[in-house]
């Protein structure tokens, strides 16, 4: 009897998932061959990649639009000074304690937060974020309102010349980056992701068959918070400088991420990383434009919204049924037995 | 004690302004389950048209409203019929995120248009006009005006709302709008005319801000996270309980402020948060 | 006596995504008629329905209404051509009183004899209950109001879906009683029923469905019970 059979792969996403992995060997080798330069547009680079895949895992995978996330990137800039320039630790231990602190942080933020459904969580993420960048304004020994500068003697338990910590920088962003797209990619062909699916298909039926809602978006919530503070750590470890305007800016961190995860796809795994890449050629090209910039990229991006909810990215998939990670099923007809 | 009770009376003043931010976000979420983010960046853009008004046509900002009113209605309606109409539907998503992207317009092009300066509307002999009360508490008239013009808002919404057609096209838009379109109703046009109507309390409160406090392109955001919390703390119930949500968070800031200026607006964020906390359904709403 | 034609279903064809609910389905309505559709439960009687007020896309010329093509249009606009359904489970606006669901009817301020005075002469209770919510009146009650929402437009022609769920056998027999007076008066109705015996009683012409199609139709004193029982269920 021929029948058919489902399958995660296809040729292309198996292709695909080596050429990954052979892609993030050879950025690994980048340090040892790239210029200082180099180094820190990639770095720039792979941290507004990890901060969409990560709104795009919140937004477009839990439904939780959050406005917010500045809140996480700030705080993890903070907590990353605070413990290398006034606990004098070393800087590349407090990375992982970023992202302890943010996640105990992020529970109780969480169990207030989802007391507002949908469109109203939306704004009361925004005011915890603005409660964040309030009490940092309030902490004089970290500079209140002006904010605090990273002491050189810090910067250096990372490496002596700047070479070294741009080597560093690179290094760690990478290894956080790959983390996050892999822990995104597990939790997606897990369960969780599973059950995301439902809920995003129907909450009230996914619900109504056992699906813990509150639960697996707490785990998201958290999850997301955790690994935000991290990157945000790394951002402010790279410019040596932070205060609460531009720790929990709402435009970088949160506008600027929208606008490069609708346009490059929401809630597809490929479609954050395209409009980051997208977003990083377009500011490397262009002059600075300032606020014509963001009124352009604000503009694509409902643009998208209204022609194209699923982006750059979901407009290739639906074209050309293109799908370059084993996440989704494919139906195959089964060889004659 | 004196300066105590100085700070609940302008607590209550400021309140009735927070009140008029969230009737018009109430407003449209209740009629279309709209929240739209562009809210306080919409307040602040009819400040900016006041002050073009005013400067132009050397109107007292008061008698500008003649003119703002009307632009903003004419602003709120093209941007439904326009923009949110086309993401309403079961996902948030779309709404939500198109409401963002216009709110980063707004400021940007105001901040091109304007530059990042501090305004304000000169409003002349009334802005300093004042009723003494004792020796530590003095009302000012133009405080008052506003107290006095967001309880009228929120007595016409309300004669709006069960007295009339519209208002009953709103509330049966909002019930069902799929049975309303197959009644005649023309959905589409109904979700306008209510974010018109929004618009137009957006007029109102964003020139009576304007009048009394500095503004720039970056002060919607404050603006809307006001408006939202004065609407989560009076209950979502009516905009009975939003007025008494607005004169809450005003009398909170207000009381912080008098302690340490610094804890003014945290203060109000917090409270907001310990209301969610202790009474998600607002201080102000229905027990369940 | 003339018939003038007043609906014209032609070879409509109505689509849910991939879905396909109705294959070419042909029904006219003339003046003066009770048109019944009868047919289980998923054989598009209620797809039909909707994509005759414009709730599903269809081409212009698959739904004539009064000598115009009305396919496609945004139902509010086909209300305005007096074209009002009773829809399916009377869905009220449960936040208006009784007559405030009235009033909304009249929105679209079509000329005619149908007034509040009217339907209150029609349905005597409802005058009693004009400022209670909707919501607190019982099944058949809440039905008057339904009906008499949708004749507040004015409608040449009164699509009813399903009149009789969830009501007591003799309040829908009471309902029909008024929409045959409502008929008499000169209104048109097309009602879809799953209530067979109620159908034939009161319609002029009957139409069955089965799977998206028209399975039977003919004139409801001409057609056998066998014939129906054949038609109904496929076999």
């Amino acid at each position: 009897m021929s029948g058919f059979h489902v399958t995660r792969s296809s040729t292309l996403t198996l292709v695909s998932s080596i050429g990954a992995v052979a892609l993030a060997a050879v950025l690994a080798s980048g340090a040892l061959w790239a210029s200082n330069d180099t180094l820190r547009l990639a770095t720039d680079v792979f941290l507004y990649v990890a901060l969409a895949c990560l709104w795009n895992f919140l937004a477009g995978y839990a439904g939780l639009v959050s406005v917010g996330q500045q809140a996480y990137v700030g705080l993890g800039g903070y907590v990353l000074f605070a413990l290398a320039a006034k606990a004098n630790m070393p800087v590349l231990y407090t990375i992982p304690l970023l992202g302890i602190v943010a996640a105990l942080l992020s529970v109780p933020s969480a169990k207030l937060l989802f007391r507002l459904r949908g469109a109203y969580f939306t704004i009361g993420s925004w005011v915890l974020a603005e409660v964040f960048r309030l009490t940092a304004i309030l902490i004089v020994p970290l500079g209140g309102g002006s904010g605090m500068s990273l002491p050189v003697r810090v910067a250096q338990t990372l490496g002596r010349t700047p070479h070294d910590r741009f080597v560093m920088t690179y290094l760690i962003a990478l290894a956080l980056l790959l983390a996050i797209l892999v822990m995104i990619f597990l939790v997606l062909r897990s369960r969780i992701g599973l059950a995301l699916t439902a809920i995003r298909d129907n909450e009230v039926a996914a619900r109504s068959n056992g699906v813990n809602v509150d639960r697996i978006k707490l785990v998201v919530y958290v999850a997301a918070a955790s690994a935000t503070a991290m990157v945000g750590g790394l951002i402010f470890l790279q410019r040596l400088r932070i205060s609460p305007d531009a720790g929990f800016s709402v435009n970088d961190w949160t506008a600027l991420i929208i606008f490069m995860v609708v346009i490059g796809g929401i809630g597809t795994f490929e479609g954050p990383i395209l409009g980051a890449l997208i977003y990083v050629f377009l500011r490397e090209t262009l002059a600075t434009l300032g606020p014509v910039y963001l009124i352009i990229l604000g503009a694509v991006a409902i643009a998208v919204m209204l022609v194209e909810p699923r982006g750059i990215w979901g407009f290739v998939r639906s074209r050309w049924g293109v799908q370059l990670l084993p996440l989704g099923f494919f139906v195959g007809k089964s060889p004659q037995r | 004690m004196e300066h105590l009770a100085n700070a609940l009376v302008q607590g209550v003043m400021i309140g009735g302004l927070y009140s008029m931010f969230a009737v018009g976000l109430a407003l449209i979420f209740g009629v279309m389950r709209l929240v739209n983010i562009a809210h306080g960046d919409l307040i602040v853009l009819s400040a900016y048209v006041a002050l073009v008004a005013t400067q132009s046509l050397g109107l007292n900002p008061l008698v500008s409203l003649v003119v703002v009113v009307p632009v903003m209605a004419l602003v709120g309606y093209a941007l439904q019929r326009g923009l949110f109409n086309r993401t309403m539907g079961a996902d948030v998503l779309p709404p939500l995120l198109v409401s963002f992207g216009l709110s980063v317009i707004i400021q940007n092009a105001l901040l091109m248009s304007f530059s990042a300066d501090n305004r304000r509307l000169q409003a002349g002999s009334i802005e300093v006009a004042s009723v003494t009360l004792t020796d530590a508490i003095s009302i000012g008239v133009l405080p008052l005006l506003q107290l006095v013009l967001a309880v009228l808002v929120i007595f016409g919404l309300q004669l709006l709302l069960y007295r009339t057609a519209i208002g009953r096209a709103f509330r049966a838009v909002s019930d069902d709008p799929k049975v309303a379109q197959l009644m005649g109703l023309n959905n589409k046009h109904v979700f306008g005319l209510a974010m018109a109507l929004s618009c137009m309390i957006v007029a109102l409160a964003g020139v009576l801000l304007a009048i009394r406090a500095n503004f720039d392109p970056a002060t919607g955001p404050t603006r809307l996270i006001f408006g939202f919390e004065a609407v989560i703390i009076g209950g979502l119930t009516n905009f009975w309980g939003t007025l008494a949500g607005g004169i809450f968070l005003g009398v909170v800031q207000s009381v912080a402020s008098s302690f340490d200026p610094g804890w003014q607006i945290l203060a109000g964020h917090i409270a907001f948060l310990v209301v969610l906390a202790v009474r998600p359904n607002g201080l102000f709403g229905a027990a369940n | 006596m003339p018939e003038a034609q007043l609906l014209r279903v032609n070879a409509l064809k109505t689509f849910y995504g991939d879905f396909q609910a109705l294959y070419g389905v042909d029904i006219e309505v003339s003046a003066g008629q009770i048109v019944a559709i009868i047919g289980a439960n998923g054989a598009g009687k209620s797809t039909l329905l909707n994509s005759i007020v414009g709730l599903n896309p269809a081409p212009p010329s698959a739904i004539r209404f009064c000598g115009t093509d009305i396919g496609g249009e945004a139902p509010y606009r086909i209300v305005r051509r007096g074209l009002t359904i009773v829809p399916e489970g009377r869905r009220l606006f449960t936040s208006l009183s009784v007559e405030e669901n009235l009033l909304i009817g009249a929105e679209v301020k079509r000329p005619g004899e149908w007034t509040l005075a009217k339907i209150y002469q029609l349905f005597p209770i409802l005058r009693d209950f004009r400022n209670r919510p909707a919501r607190l009146l019982s099944g058949g009650q809440q039905q008057m109001v339904a009906i008499g929402r949708a004749l507040m437009s004015n409608p040449k022609l009164l699509l009813c879906d399903e009149l009789s769920l969830g009501l007591a056998p003799v309040v829908v027999k009471e309902i029909y009683l008024y929409i045959k007076r409502i008929v008499a008066g000169g209104v048109s109705a097309v009602i879809v029923e799953q209530d067979i015996q109620q159908a034939l009683k009161i319609a002029d012409h009957v139409y069955c469905m089965l799977e998206g199609r028209i399975a039977l139709q003919g004139p409801a004193r001409s057609l056998s019970r066998e014939a129906i029982a054949a038609a109904y269920f496929g076999v």
